[in-house]
C-alpha cells in the first residue's frame, strides 16, 4: 500500500506573548518553538500503524522553506520510508489553495492508495487544504475521521459529525482522510531517533520540478490575501463582574455570547 | 558421587550460558572494598537484621551453613581420604551446636511460611507461589542435619553408612536442586555480593559500556535477556524471594502496577524458561516480548526511582539502572505515554517541562551572571524553582539567605535549562545529553568556584552525570557550612510545635546526605524534632521522583498520602523538606487527606529564613 | 442584484444565522439550497430567503459531501452566484473546500464577519487558536466566491423571517458515490474526548459533594459544554481521569473555558492552551484563579451556578 502523507510545521503559540510585527503581517517570532502540527502527527501515526498491518510504504511531504524538513526528519524518525520537501521561493505567500496546487502536482501519477492529511493546521485553522486536495486530485474524501481501517480497496473510516455523533464510511481507494486528533497515539520520538535520520537527503522539488507556473502559486497566484492582522482586544486580568447576581450574569452571558460561548 | 558434582557443574555451566550472553559490565577492581562489602553485608548479613525475626533465622541458618560447609565437604572427600571428617573435637562441638540450631532455624522458618505467612512473601502481582519451594529445601535442610547426628551418634555401623550415604546424597542432590529456583542465591549471593556496585546509587549506568558514543549505538537499553548486563542477570538469579524490595517500594504500596520483586521473579522465570537446563535456548523472536510484555511499561513507568528496593536488598540486588535500561528501550522504541511525551517534548523545544519560555522564568533575586561574569557559588535553580510559584518562594527564600550571609551568588538566568536528570532516568539519554551540553555551555561561559542547589535532582545530576571540576553542594549542605561559619544567627521560631524532616530519596539514599539537614534544623534554638519511622535511608518517596510530576499510574492511594499518614504517626505538625518535589507533593497530599490545617510543609530554607526573622511564623490554627 | 447561494445543513438554528451572514452584502438574491426536509422546514427557509431549492434526500439521508457535490454543481453554473455560503462545521469542513475546489471558487474560511467589498469579498477570521485575528480578501475572481461562516458569529434581528420565497424542487443527479455510509454510533459516555471540545465547564473541589454534580452537569448541558475537572474531583471518583486537566492529566485548547470552585493551582492552569476565554466563580477573592481568567465573579457557586443555567436557557429559548 502507497500512503502519503501531508504534514505542515506549525509554530507552538501557546506560552508565548503574541506580537504582531511592523508590516502588520505576520507574528513576531522570537520566542517560537515549531513542530509538526498536533494534527498531522496524527495522520502520520495513522499512516504508520497502516503500513505495519499491510506492508507498503509511507512517504512524507511539506511545502515549504528550508526549515520546514525538519518536520520530514521527524517523521522519517517516527518511521516513513520517504520524504519530499516542496520547496521552491516562488511558493512563499501561498495560500492554501496555492498549497493545494503544490500537492496535487507533486501527487499527480503517484502509485496512489491513500492520502492523509491533519484536519486542520494548529496555525491557520482553515481545514481546507485536504479538501482542496481531494477536489484537484478528484478523489474521495472523509474528513474528522476518528478511526482509520483498510481492508482490500476499501477504507472504512468514522469520523466526527455535530453533536458527539460519529459516522461509519466506506471509501473505494484511492481517497483522501483529513484525521483529528485523539485516532491513535502517536509515538515518542526520542533526539536519537532523529539524530539517526540526519544524514538522510530529503528530495526537493521546485516550481519547474513539478510543471506548475509559477504565477498560480506563492503570493502572486494567492486567491485569498492576508490584508492585516490583528489582536482581538483583551484586558490582562480578570475583568471582575459585580452587582446582584442577577445583574452578574446578564453580563456573563453578554460576554459569553460575545465570545461565541452561546 | 563424581557423577553428581559433574551433574553440578554442567547445571551451572548452563545457568552462566545467559550470562556469558549477556552485555559487558566492568565490576573489577577496587577489591579492598568488594572484600570489604563481602564480608560486612555477605558473611556479616549486615542488612538481615531490619527485619528482625526473619532476618536473625537467616543469620543462623547461614552461619550454620558456614559452620556446617567443612564438615560437609569432608564428609564428601571422606571416601577418598578416609578419616579426613574427623577434624577435632573443638570444631565437632561447634558443630552439632550450629546443627541443633539450624535445625530450630528450619522450624521456625517453614512456620513463619506456612502459619504466620507476612504480607511480604506473597507479592500481590504474583502468580505461583514460592512457599512450597521454600518448604522442601527447608525440609532438605533439615534431613541434611539429621543425616549428620546419624552420622556420629549411629549406634551401628551400618546405622552411620546409611547416613553417610544419605547425608551426600542429600547434600549433592540439594546442590544440584539450587539453580532450578530462588535458592539458587546460596551459590550466587556471595559472588553478587562481592561484584556489587561500588559507587553512589544515584549514578545511573551509560547505555552501554562498550560503546561510548550514544549515537553511534545499534540498539538502545533492553528488550530481551540479552541485552541485560552479566551482573544485572546475576542479580536476578540472586533474587531469594524474600519480598523486602517491594515492602519498602512507595509503588507497591500505594498499589500500583509496580513491586520491584517481580521484575526479578519475572525475569528470572524467563531466563530459566528459555535457557534450560536440558533442551535448546529459544531464540528471541519466539520468546514473549520481556519488555512490553512480561515486564509491562506501566510497571516501568511507576516507579520514582527511590532506590527504597535496592537499598533494602540483603543481597545488594540493584535495580535502578535495570529498570533505566528497559525504559530506555520504551523510549527508543516510541512507546511513552502521552502524558510523558508532553514534558518531553517541551523539554527538548524550550529546556524545561513546563513549556515555558525561558524568559519567564521566575526572579530569585541573585544576581543574573552575564557571559564572562564571575561569582562564587553558581546558584542552580532547575525548572521548578524556575517556573513553579510556590516552589519560587523557596529559591527566593535560599537567595535572600545568601544574600544576608554576603555571598556572592549568581545564576545562569535564562541561558540554564533543566538539568536533563528526570529525563535520563526515564530512559531519554539524548534529551538529557543535550540539555546537559547546553548547561555546560553557559556554565563554561562564566566563572564559579561551586555550585549549590535547592534541588536534589538537580545535585545529583550536576555532581554525578556532568563530571563538573566545581564541587556541587546542596542547600542543606550550604547552609550547614554557612552555620559553621558562623553566617546564620538563628532565632527560636516561638512556637511549640514539632518538626520532622522528610529525607528526599536524591539527597539522603542516593547521595548519602542525611545530617547536614538535621544539622541545621537542630541548631534552631528551642526546636523540637521527631523522626518518623521512615526515615533517612528508609525514607518513603513523596512519589513525584522523576516525572511522575507529570505522568499518574493508576494507584489506590498515592504515595504523597501515604507518607501523609506517616507524618501524622509521628506526631509531627511540620514537615521540613529539601526538595521542590516533596514539597509540592506533600502540600498536594496535606490538602487532600484534609490536613492542610494541621499539617505544614515547608523546605528548610525557608524555615531558616523564618528562623532569620526573615519572614513571620504563620497563626497557629 | 448580486445572488448568494447558501448552503443549509441543520434546519435549527443555522438558516437565520446564515441569512444574517448573506445580510452583509447588502441589497442581495438569497436562495437557499437544502437536500431533503419536510414541506414545513421548507416552508420555513421561504420565510428567511428569496428561494429556496430542494434537492432530494440522498438514498441513506445522509450529509454526503459526494452526493451534495453532485447535486450542487450543476445550480452552480446555471445559477452563477457571487457567493456560496455554508456554515464551518463538521459537515462543512467535509463539503465547503471540495466544492470549492471542483467550482474553482476561492475559499474564506471559518469567517466570524464578512464585508462586501467593490471586487470582491473581506472577511475576519481568527488564527493561531483564536489568539489572533487576521482580516483576508478575495477579488476580482471571475468564478464567485465561497466562504464559511462560524457557528453563532452571526445573528439575526428576530423579526426578519418575512420573505416569502419561491420553492422549487431539483430533479435528483445520480451519482455512484464513491464513499458509502454504513452507519451512525453514538460514542459511549465514558469515551469522551475534552480535548476537542469547544466549551469545558470545570469544576474544582469547591463543588464540595458528589451531590451536588448535578448543578454543574446541567450548565453543561445548558451551555452545550463538556465536563472538566481537577484533580481533587477525580480523587473523589466524582468525575473519571479522562476529564482531569492539568499537567498531570489533558492539555485542552476549547474556545471558552468556564470554571467553578477551582482555585487555579499552577499544575491545573498547565493544562489550559491556546487562550481561551476564561470565566472563573469562586468565592475567594485572592484565588489565583482570577489571574488567569479573563472574566470573575465572587461569588458562592451554588446560587450563581443554577441561575446561570437557568439564563442560558432562557436566552436560548
Ligand atoms: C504532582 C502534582 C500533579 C498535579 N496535577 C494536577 C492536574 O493535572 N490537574 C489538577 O487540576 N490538579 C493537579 N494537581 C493538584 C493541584 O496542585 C491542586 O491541588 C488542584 O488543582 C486544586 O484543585 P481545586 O482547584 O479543585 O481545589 P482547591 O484548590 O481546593 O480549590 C477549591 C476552590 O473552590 C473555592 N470554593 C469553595 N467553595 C466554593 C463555593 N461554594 N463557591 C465558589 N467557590 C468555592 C475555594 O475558594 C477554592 O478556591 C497536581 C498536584 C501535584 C502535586
Ligand atoms: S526505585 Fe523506588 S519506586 Fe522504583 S522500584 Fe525501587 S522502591 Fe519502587
Ligand atoms: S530483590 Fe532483594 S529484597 Fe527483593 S525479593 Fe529479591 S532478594 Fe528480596
Amino acid at each position: 500500500m502507497d500512503i502519503y502523507v501531508c504534514i505542515k510545521r506549525v509554530a507552538d503559540t501557546s506560552e508565548v506573548d503574541i506580537e504582531i510585527d511592523r508590516t502588520g503581517l505576520a507574528l513576531t517570532e522570537d520566542d517560537f518553538s515549531y513542530d509538526i502540527n498536533e494534527w498531522d502527527n496524527f495522520a502520520v501515526e495513522a499512516a504508520l500503524q497502516l503500513k505495519e498491518e499491510h506492508g507498503g510504504k509511507v512517504t512524507a511531504l511539506t511545502v515549504g522553506i528550508e526549515d520546514d524538513e525538519e518536520v520530514l526528519r521527524r517523521a522519517l524518525a517516527m518511521g516513513c520510508d520517504e520524504a519530499l520537501h516542496l520547496s521552491d521561493p516562488c511558493f512563499e505567500g501561498s495560500d492554501a489553495w496555492g498549497i493545494a496546487q503544490i500537492l496535487s502536482a507533486a501527487l499527480k501519477g503517484k502509485p496512489l492508495d491513500l492520502l492523509l492529511f491533519g484536519t486542520v493546521s494548529a496555525d491557520e485553522g482553515a481545514g481546507q487544504t485536504g479538501g482542496f486536495v481531494a477536489g484537484l486530485l478528484d478523489l474521495p474524501m472523509v474528513s474528522l475521521a476518528t478511526s482509520l481501517k483498510v481492508n482490500g480497496s476499501i477504507a472504512t473510516v468514522s469520523h466526527e459529525v455535530e453533536g458527539g455523533l460519529e459516522r461509519v464510511r466506506e471509501l473505494d481507494l484511492p481517497a483522501v482522510v483529513t484525521v483529528q486528533t485523539g485516532i491513535n497515539e502517536p509515538r515518542y520520538v526520542s533526539i536519537r531517533g532523529i539524530r539517526k535520520v540526519s544524514g538522510i537527503e530529503i528530495p526537493v522539488s521546485g516550481v519547474g520540478d513539478l510543471g506548475l507556473d509559477p504565477n498560480q502559486v506563492g503570493a502572486s497566484g494567492a486567491r485569498v490575501k492576508l490584508e492585516e492582522l490583528f489582536l482581538p482586544p483583551q484586558g490582562q486580568s480578570a475583568q471582575m463582574l459585580e452587582g446582584s447576581d442577577d445583574e452578574i450574569i446578564d453580563k456573563l452571558l453578554d460576554l459569553l455570547q460575545e465570545n461565541g460561548g452561546l | 558421587m563424581a557423577a553428581a558434582l559433574g551433574a553440578l557443574t554442567l547445571i551451572l555451566n548452563r545457568r552462566l550460558a545467559l550470562l556469558r550472553a549477556a552485555a559487558a559490565e566492568p565490576r573489577t577492581g577496587d577489591w579492598g572494598a568488594r572484600l570489604k562489602r563481602l564480608l560486612v553485608i555477605g558473611f556479616g548479613q549486615s542488612r538481615q537484621p531490619r527485619y528482625l525475626v526473619a532476618g536473625l533465622v537467616h543469620v543462623v541458618l547461614f552461619a550454620g551453613f558456614m559452620l556446617l560447609s567443612l564438615r560437609s565437604m569432608s564428609l564428601i572427600a571422606e571416601p577418598f581420604w578416609p578419616g579426613i571428617s574427623n577434624i577435632g573435637e573443638p570444631y565437632t562441638f561447634i558443630r552439632h551446636m550450629a546443627a541443633a540450631l539450624v535445625l530450630v532455624g528450619c522450624a521456625i522458618a517453614a512456620w513463619r511460611r506456612v502459619v504466620v505467612r507476612p504480607a511480604r512473601y506473597h507479592d500481590r502481582h504474583a502468580t505461583v507461589s514460592h512457599t512450597k519451594e521454600a518448604v522442601a529445601i527447608l525440609s532438605l535442610i533439615s534431613f541434611l542435619m539429621i543425616a549428620d547426628a546419624a552420622f556420629d551418634f549411629g549406634g551401628s555401623e551400618g546405622v552411620r553408612k546409611v547416613a553417610f550415604w544419605a547425608h551426600n546424597s542429600a547434600l549433592l542432590f540439594f546442590l544440584c536442586l539450587l539453580p532450578y529456583g530462588k535458592h539458587f542465591h546460596v551459590i550466587t549471593a556471595l559472588p553478587n555480593v562481592f561484584f556489587s556496585s561500588l559507587k553512589l546509587s544515584g549514578v545511573v549506568k551509560p547505555p552501554s559500556y562498550s560503546e561510548s558514543d550514544f549515537d553511534a549505538l545499534e540498539t538502545v537499553g533492553v528488550s530481551k535477556l540479552e541485552d541485560f548486563t552479566w551482573k544485572q542477570l546475576l542479580d536476578v538469579y540472586s533474587c531469594v524471594d524474600c519480598g523486602r524490595c517491594s515492602d519498602h517500594c512507595p509503588a507497591y504500596a500505594s498499589k500500583s502496577p509496580l513491586s520491584p520483586r517481580m521484575l526479578n521473579i519475572k525475569t528470572r522465570d524467563a531466563a530459566f524458561e528459555h535457557y534450560p537446563i536440558k533442551g535448546e535456548i529459544t531464540p528471541p523472536e519466539k520468546r514473549a516480548d520481556l519488555v512490553g510484555e512480561v515486564i509491562t511499561p506501566d510497571e516501568l513507568w511507576s516507579c520514582t526511582t527511590c532506590g527504597a528496593c535496592q537499598e533494602a536488598c540483603p543481597v545488594t540486588i540493584e535495580y535502578l539502572d535495570r529498570i533505566v535500561d528497559m525504559r530506555r528501550f520504551l523510549v527508543d522504541d516510541g512507546n511513552l505515554p502521552a502524558t510523558l511525551q508532553k514534558p518531553m517534548a517541551a523539554l527538548e523545544k524550550r529546556g524545561n517541562p513546563y513549556g515555558k519560555m525561558a524568559r519567564k522564568r521566575g526572579d530569585t533575586g541573585v544576581r543574573v551572571l552575564k557571559e564572562g561574569d564571575a561569582c562564587d557559588t553558581l546558584f542552580f535553580t532547575d525548572s521548578c524553582a524556575a517556573f513553579d510559584p510556590r516552589v519560587q518562594e523557596t529559591a527566593i527564600a535560599f537567595g535572600e539567605i545568601l544574600a544576608q550571609a554576603g555571598v556572592d551568588a549568581g545564576t545562569l538566568g535564562k541561558d540554564e535549562v533543566d538539568s536533563g536528570h528526570e529525563a535520563r532516568r526515564f530512559g531519554e539519554e539524548g534529551l538529557f545529553l543535550t540539555l546537559r551540553e547546553q548547561n555546560l555551555e553557559a556554565m563554561d561561559k562564566r566563572e564559579f568556584t561551586q555550585i549549590v542547589t535547592t534541588d536534589p535532582h538537580a545535585l545529583n545530576a550536576l555532581k554525578n552525570d556532568y563530571e563538573l571540576e566545581q564541587p556541587v553542594l546542596h542547600h542543606s549542605q550550604y547552609l550547614a557550612k554557612l552555620l559553621s561559619e558562623g553566617k546564620l544567627p538563628l532565632q527560636p521560631l516561638g512556637d511549640n510545635r514539632r518538626y520532622t524532616f522528610h529525607d528526599p530519596c536524591y539527597l539522603g539514599r542516593h547521595n548519602n546526605e542525611y545530617a547536614a539537614p538535621r544539622d541545621v534544623l537542630n541548631a534552631i534554638p528551642g526546636i523540637e524534632t521527631v523522626e518518623m519511622e521512615r526515615s533517612r535511608n528508609r525514607s518513603f518517596c513523596c512519589g513525584a521522583g522523576s516525572l511522575n510530576l507529570f505522568h499518574e499510574t493508576e494507584c489506590e492511594r498515592r504515595m504523597g498520602e501515604l507518607r501523609l499518614d506517616m507524618v501524622a504517626e509521628s506526631g509531627a505538625d511540620v514537615v521540613v523538606t529539601a526538595c521542590p518535589f516533596c514539597l509540592s507533593n506533600l502540600e498536594d497530599a496535606a490538602k487532600t487527606t484534609g490536613r492542610e490545617n494541621e499539617i505544614e510543609i515547608i523546605d528548610l530554607a525557608e524555615l531558616v529564613q523564618r528562623s532569620l526573622g526573615k519572614t513571620k511564623q504563620p497563626e497557629k490554627e | 442584484m448580486r445572488d448568494i447561494l447558501v448552503l443549509i445543513e441543520d434546519l435549527i438554528d443555522a438558516p437565520a444565522e446564515l441569512a444574517a451572514a448573506a445580510r452583509c452584502f447588502g441589497d442581495v438574491q438569497t436562495t437557499a439550497f437544502v437536500s431533503g426536509g419536510t414541506e414545513s422546514e421548507h416552508q420555513m427557509l421561504a420565510g428567511l430567503f428569496d428561494c429556496v431549492k430542494v434537492a432530494p434526500a440522498a438514498s441513506d439521508a445522509n450529509w454526503c459531501a459526494e452526493f451534495l457535490c453532485a447535486q450542487i454543481l450543476p445550480l452552480l453554473d446555471s445559477m452563477q452566484p457571487h457567493l456560496v455560503l455554508m456554515h464551518h462545521t463538521n459537515n462543512g469542513l467535509d463539503l465547503a473546500p471540495l466544492l470549492a475546489a471542483k467550482s474553482d471558487r476561492p475559499m474564506l474560511a471559518d469567517c466570524i464577519s464578512l464585508e462586501s467589498r467593490e471586487n470582491g469579498v473581506s472577511a475576519v477570521r481568527t488564527v493561531f487558536g483564536g489568539k489572533v485575528h487576521a482580516r483576508i480578501s478575495a477579488t476580482d475572481s471571475a468564478t464567485g466566491y465561497f466562504a464559511t461562516v462560524r457557528s453563532g458569529a452571526f445573528s439575526m434581528p428576530e423579526d426578519t423571517a418575512t420573505k416569502s420565497g419561491s420553492i422549487v424542487a431539483l430533479p435528483l443527479i445520480e451519482t455512484a458515490p464513491r464513499r458509502r455510509f454504513i452507519e451512525t454510533i453514538t460514542p459511549e459516555a465514558g469515551a469522551v474526548d475534552i480535548t476537542q471540545s469547544e466549551i469545558l465547564v470545570a469544576v474544582g473541589r469547591g463543588i464540595d459533594d458528589e451531590d451536588n454534580m448535578e448543578i454543574v452537569e446541567e450548565l453543561a448541558d445548558a451551555l452545550g459544554a463538556e465536563l472538566a475537572c481537577t484533580r481533587p474531583v477525580v480523587d473523589k471518583g466524582w468525575l473519571e481521569k479522562s476529564r482531569q486537566v492539568g499537567t498531570s492529566g489533558l492539555t485542552v485548547k476549547p474556545k471558552i473555558y468556564l470554571t467553578v470552585g477551582v482555585s487555579g493551582s499552577f499544575q491545573h492552569l498547565g493544562g489550559i492552551k491556546g487562550g481561551p476565554f476564561m470565566v472563573a466563580i469562586n468565592q475567594d477573592a485572592a484565588a489565583p484563579i482570577f489571574a488567569a481568567a479573563d472574566v470573575g465573579i465572587v461569588g458562592d457557586l451554588f446560587d450563581l451556578v443554577p441561575l446561570l443555567e437557568e439564563k442560558i436557557r432562557e436566552r436560548k429559548g
